[in-house]
């Protein structure tokens, strides 16, 4: 029956069965999934791993679903990749990449939204829905097919096309709501109050929320069961940096790996630092700011988990880095150039952190690291448009050979 | 109406009675349910039940005389 037993809160303590709920009633702090870890260290072995399925499912002792089918497009075990072209741009010599540009829909929505739908299944509901602005309305609307589920996807009025159309394509109801961003917030509260759907960022998050872990995990086991010496991760709810900590400390739990010595570096578009500005200003009270970056991905600006993400940048002695739209731009286009990847401009604003913290010194030019790109670059395309000029060119060798050395 | 919002409170209001008076002059009924109050700062998380247009006025108020008002939460619009 999978060994998620119970919902507690993270702030008074206050346990709950497993409901689709995700505020304590008592304090409104947030929930989560509370396990039987000795009934899970008694069964989870590396090789019981190992010979899993080739996708984040090989971990579902780890996940807060049953026994039943998984609601699965063949998400994750994406690839680790060695950066060495990055790595002496940067002065790093033992620098990975996780890739999970190449996930189902393209980003790592999907691990959270895997295992929300498996668990909304499991739960009896018949219609899954979240508010996106684009990767996850894509992995909802994805699960939801694949599931023979009904999918409303709320989105803001104002969305590019192409996002609206990556998430369309798969049959769901999308709603464009016109309004200001905090009025679909509020909406979207609402709607999940008073319709019996599995809104998967709201009453199923405690569960949708441990899909993350998966990137610690896979990342552990890639490396010949360690944990790296850094990590860097993009920031938006928080929620994905504290889950990467999360898994790492329950694979040594688990006696997987050893130890965790990780130090948790998180990144942020300047536009939109909520928990990077707190970090600097030494306090753990977030502040919420109004997003102006074209990082859209990561413009969350009333972070759910950033309390919680900046006790894990103290706990791992980590950091909290903010850079600007011209850093993200770069970013992208560095990690395009020297590894062959195109990623969205989350991973813009990892590969710009990533340079500023090998420059200071903050990782040392041996230490094992660990960069998390987390979306495709085909869904922001719009931020390097400026750079493809192609040389244009008559159809005669002549007219070629003239482009050739106009170009220089 | 129910409405669940954080207020945080500058050094200079700390001591003052903003709650008291929101519940009282706005109709609205505050419902405290965390709070972490020190010298210099601190801030409420509560639950606001009343009519719509009495919350919104009230916390009107309440921004007026320096508190921020927050969500409770977090944004669920994400990526
Ligand atoms: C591509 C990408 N990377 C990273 C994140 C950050 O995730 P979190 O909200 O868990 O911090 C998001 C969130 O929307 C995202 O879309
Ligand atoms: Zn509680």
């Amino acid at each position: 029956m999978g060994f998620a037993t119970a919902l507690r809160c993270r702030e008074c303590g206050r346990e709950y069965p497993k409901e689709p709920i995700n505020i304590c009633e008592w304090c409104f702090g947030p929930l989560e999934v509370v396990y039987d870890h000795d009934r899970m260290a008694s069964v989870v072995t590396r090789e019981r791993i190992e010979s899993g399925p080739p996708t984040m499912w090989r971990y579902r002792d780890l996940l807060p679903v049953g026994d039943g089918p998984v609601i699965d497009l063949h998400c994750g075990l994406t690839p680790l990749i060695k950066a060495d072209n990055l790595g002496r741009e940067l002065g790093l010599q033992n620098l990975y990449l996780k890739n999970d540009c190449v996930n189902p829909t393209y980003s790592f929505k999907d691990r959270v939204v895997t295992v929300a739908a498996t668990v909304a299944k499991e739960l009896g509901f018949d219609t899954l829905a979240c508010a996106s602005t684009g990767n996850l309305a894509g992995a909802v609307a994805a699960h939801a097919a694949k599931a023979g589920m009904q999918a409303y996807v709320f989105m803001p009025a104002d969305l590019e096309r192409v996002k609206i159309v990556g998430a369309a394509v798969y049959g769901p109801t999308v709603i464009a709501v016109d309004g200001s961003y905090d009025e679909v917030n509020r909406l979207c509260s609402e709607v999940a109050d008073s319709f019996g759907w599995a809104f998967v960022n709201i009453n199923i998050r405690p569960y949708y929320a441990e899909g993350s872990k998966t990137l610690g995990y896979e990342v552990a086991e890639q490396l010949g069961w360690r944990a790296p010496d850094h990590a860097v991760v993009p920031v938006a709810s928080g929620s994905l940096y504290v889950k990467i900590w999360k898994g790492l400390n329950e694979f040594r739990d688990l006696g997987l790996i050893d130890q965790v010595q990780t130090k948790m570096h998180m990144a942020q578009p300047l536009g939109c630092s909520p928990v990077v500005t707190a970090y600097a200003a030494g306090v753990m009270d977030v502040r919420p700011v109004k997003p102006n970056t074209i990082a859209k991905s990561l413009a969350i600006g009333n972070p759910a988990d950033g309390y919680y993400a900046l006790k894990v940048i103290k706990e791992s002695e980590g950091s909290a880095t903010a850079v600007s739209d011209e850093e993200v731009i770069e970013g992208i286009k560095l990690l395009a150039e020297t590894e062959g990847i195109f990623a969205e401009t989350a991973a813009g604003v990892v590969v710009s952190a990533l340079r500023r913290l090998a420059h200071s010194g903050a990782i040392g030019p041996k230490e094992l690291t660990v960069a998390y790109v987390t979306g495709n670059g085909l869904k922001t395309q719009e931020v390097v448009e400026e750079d493809a000029r192609p040389l244009l060119v008559k159809p005669t060798l002549d007219s070629f050979k003239e482009a050739l050395d106009r170009r220089g | 109406m129910k409405r669940r919002v954080k207020f945080s409170f500058p050094t200079h209001l700390v001591q003052e009675p903003i709650i008291f008076q929101l519940g009282k002059d706005y109709n609205v009924v505050t419902n405290i349910r965390r709070a972490e109050v020190t010298d210099v700062q601190g801030w409420v998380v509560m639950e606001l039940e009343g009519n719509d247009d009495d919350i919104d006025r009230g916390l009107d108020w309440v921004r007026d005389r320096g508190v921020r008002v927050d969500p409770v939460g977090g944004d669920v619009v994400e990526s």
